[in-house]
């Protein structure tokens, strides 16, 4: 793939950057010093609200999600963020990755402390909008009362969850989204069982029935999908809700160059649909042109290397993920023939090489 | 001007004129009366705040923590399972230095269900970081709640009012509240300096590790020492401006030359003065505890100097310890001469009624010296099967 950017050591003579550079960006350099090394995401304009060097792994999906959320939300945004990884490795004190004001309370009240945040800027007559930011554990589990609270009262916050399928920051524990078959440390596989028993929680259909006017689903491997929609959500007046599929190398299992791949077969094959709804009515969705088999997407993960040994139980489990990703297919009519959003133009932003990247593996 | 006023309803009253910004509170007895007055005040355009109806006490604390950090004034009210249902949030609140104002309308704390009175509920808080102030009358809790606002911002800590549920909240009495423009005058505009702003970002709560978590425990144990002469300060500073105190720490009152003391928090107060104030009853030096946290340690043992014998009274029980004012009244006695033998009492659990002749029964049961340290001294062991007294 084609890095879109210049790479070399010359910025380009472009003043709307310069005046970017100026507001977000390094400070300027003295005459006469070493000229500053320019990375490709330098010349880029946009907003960094999440700085690099924090303290995630590598191939993190949360982080590049958090990072395209910001880019797209600020500079004028304030956030509340649910203890996670993103709470974690981002501010170890005293360094903080933020370049918005953040304020991290608990798991579980992320929702309710944007609500008063939120419910501030109004009696202040501020038009700052209010993010909250929680993973899968917080927002699908331990946070959802007050997540739903929030809905219900109508704040005017965009609530982000970063879905990496599992309570990562303490190791990797099943979560309420965690799928249907996966290992995780409290579902393990053994003798007696095939990873998680119970199925994905279907959260999206929950939020819908809150009828706020915007909620969607988006993943990494879309980058400018998921910006789109996190613009479009900006723009609401209102609750609104985004969940992004996030793969975690460490959780998952798999190469952390692989990240992207990961979440873009977790689309292709139906398990992640890419839909959108407004008011709780399913207004768009991305389609798959040839869906892909499920099969493909678990392969490359270690999460799911049970159902790849021979035990009828694994063929059982794999047609079982199979039957609810073609369920997904069918009931968002994913293989519409719709123009192909292959993505390609964003997903050359973030996808910076690997094996599959050069075509190989 | 003088208006009679039920408990809970004067403190609505007194919370709308200290014009908060965001309120957030979940109903439950003896509390509710509390938010539903408020709720009539916004009805009414009488008071004009984002009012945040949520769905819980625990999002109650984290709306009011969300809201203060975004630079708002703001308040809550809980009681008995909401304060610990609150719990986690209220020790965040504390550790994140937020300053705040909440009432808490002491009930106790289930098993078994009791909606009555007592103190267990915050009481199971005591070491969540905030200011904890009791309140004797009525009138004290209107004026405290005040107080507590300007003392919040000025210590970036939170501040608990306590009152006594149904005691306090559902009793009519003739209130004093201050005119708006004399609080306007009396309490500055709310300020915290740590305040999101997106023209200056700021990250609060972050993760912090071994290398600065003691540092910042002991800054906040230091800021409430601070908070001592600042509690005093303010109500000497409210008496100036209004013409009546609300005890400060800690108020000395009775026969100062007494051998006997009464330590007391709360409405028992009340009960105890008036049993002092009998014909031929004993003297006594009453102790009225405002301060629970911070804890005036040094306060208490100027005002216990002198005495033979202090009669601590408690609200909550640690079962397995004794009465919670009891130890920490015994922990800060210790080691100091001159000090009174303790006798340390519970006193009216769960909401049982305590009469008037309960100072009498109290000074009487000094002479009995074979009595354990601490007794649930109202209790009647003859309603307990023999295994359970
Ligand atoms: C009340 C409470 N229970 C448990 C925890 C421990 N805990 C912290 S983060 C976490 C899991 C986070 O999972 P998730 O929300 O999915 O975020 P991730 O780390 O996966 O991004 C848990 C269980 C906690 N901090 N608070
Ligand atoms: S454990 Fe997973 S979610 Fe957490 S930082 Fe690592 S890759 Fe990201
Ligand atoms: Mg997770």
């Amino acid at each position: 793939m084609s890095d879109p950017t210049p790479s070399g050591s010359s910025m380009p003579d472009n003043p709307r950057l310069a005046e970017l550079r100026r507001k977000h960006g390094r400070p300027p350099q003295a005459p006469g010093a070493e000229p500053p090394q320019i990375t490709p995401r330098d010349s880029q304009p946009r907003f960094r609200g999440l700085e690099s060097g924090h303290r995630a792994c590598q191939g993190c999906g949360e982080a590049l999600a958090a990072r395209l959320v910001m880019e797209s939300a600020g500079p004028d945004v304030m956030v509340s963020n649910a203890t996670g990884c993103l709470e974690v490795f981002t501010t170890t004190w005293p360094q903080s990755a933020w370049r918005v004001p953040w304020i991290h309370s608990l798991f579980e009240n992320a929702s309710a402390v944007a609500s008063g945040m939120e419910a501030a800027m109004k009696a202040k007559g501020k038009n700052t909008k209010v993010l909250a930011f929680g993973g899968d554990g917080s927002t699908y589990d331990i946070g959802f009362q007050t997540l739903s609270g929030m809905l219900e009262r109508q704040h005017n916050v965009l609530y982000v969850c970063y879905d990496n399928e599992a309570y990562m920051n303490t190791g990797v524990q099943r979560s309420s989204s965690t799928p249907h078959a996966a290992a995780t440390t409290t579902s393990p596989a053994g003798k007696e069982r095939m990873g998680k028993r119970h199925l994905k929680k279907d959260l999206l259909s929950i939020i819908a029935a809150h009828h706020i006017p915007y909620a969607a689903a988006a993943s990494v491997a879309y980058p400018q999908d998921l910006q789109r929609k996190v613009r479009y959500a900006m723009g609401i007046e209102g609750p609104t809700f985004l969940v992004i599929h996030s793969p975690c190398p460490l959780g998952w299992k798999h190469d952390s160059c692989l990240t992207i791949e990961v979440a873009r077969r977790a689309v292709e094959c139906g398990l992640f649909p890419l839909v959108e709804l407004e008011r709780g009515a399913v207004t768009n969705v991305m389609p798959i042109r040839k869906p892909r088999p499920v099969r493909d997407y678990l392969e490359l993960q270690g999460r799911f290397r049970h159902l790849f040994a021979e035990d009828p139980r694994a063929e059982e489990e794999q047609a079982h993920l199979q039957a609810l990703a073609d369920h997904n297919i069918a009931t968002f009519g994913l293989t519409g023939d719709a123009e192909d959003p292959a993505d390609t133009g964003g997903a050359a932003l973030v996808h910076r090489g690997g094996p599959l990247a050069s075509g190989g593996f | 001007m003088r208006e009679a006023l039920e408990g809970s309803q004067a403190i609505a009253r007194a919370v709308t004129l200290c014009k908060p910004d965001v309120v957030a509170a979940y109903p439950i007895t003896p509390q509710t009366h509390i938010v539903e007055n408020l709720s009539e005040l916004v009805a009414e355009g009488d008071l004009h705040t984002e009012f945040v109806s949520v769905e819980s006490e625990f999002s109650a604390a984290s709306v009011v923590l969300g809201a203060a950090a975004a630079g708002a004034r703001a308040y809550t009210a809980s009681a008995s399972q909401g304060v610990l249902l609150m719990a986690e949030v209220l020790f965040n609140i504390a550790g994140l230095r937020i300053p705040l104002v909440m009432t808490v309308a002491n009930r106790a704390v289930s098993g078994p269900l009791s909606i009555w009175n007592d103190h267990a509920d915050s009481m199971a808080v005591r070491d969540s970081g905030w200011i904890q102030l009791h309140c004797v009358s009525n009138q004290e809790a209107v004026d405290t709640t005040i107080q507590a606002f300007r003392i919040a911002q000025e210590t970036d800590l939170p501040v608990m009012v306590c009152m006594d549920g149904f005691i306090l909240t559902h009793v009519m009495e003739p209130i004093d509240l201050p005119e708006q423009s004399e609080v306007d005058a009396w309490l500055p505009p709310f300020v915290f300096d740590r305040a999101l702003d997106p023209s200056d970002p700021k990250s609060l709560g972050m993760m912090v590790t071994p290398d600065y978590f003691p540092e910042i425990r002991h800054a906040h144990h230091a800021a409430m020492e601070k908070a001592l002469p600042v509690i005093e300060a303010t109500d000497r500073d409210w008496e100036a401006s209004f013409g009546r105190a609300c005890g400060g720490l800690l108020t000395v009152e009775g026969d100062a030359g007494a051998r006997v003391g009464i330590l007391a928090m709360g409405s028992t107060v009340g009960t105890l003065r008036a049993g002092m104030a009998e014909p031929g009853a004993a003297p006594a030096r009453l102790i009225t505890l405002r301060a629970f946290r911070p804890f005036p340690a040094k306060a208490l043992r100027d005002a216990a100097r002198g005495l033979d014998h202090l009669i601590v009274i408690d609200r909550a029980i640690s079962p397995g310890a004794g009465g919670v004012v009891g130890l920490e009244v015994a922990a800060a006695l210790a080691g100091h001469p001159d000090m009174p033998r303790l006798h340390n009492h519970a006193l009216g659990l769960g909401g049982r009624d305590i009469p008037e002749t309960i100072y009498a029964d109290l000074i009487a049961a000094i002479e009995d010296t074979d009595a354990p340290g601490f007794s649930v001294f109202d209790a009647d062991l003859s309603k307990l099967a023999p295994e359970d007294r």
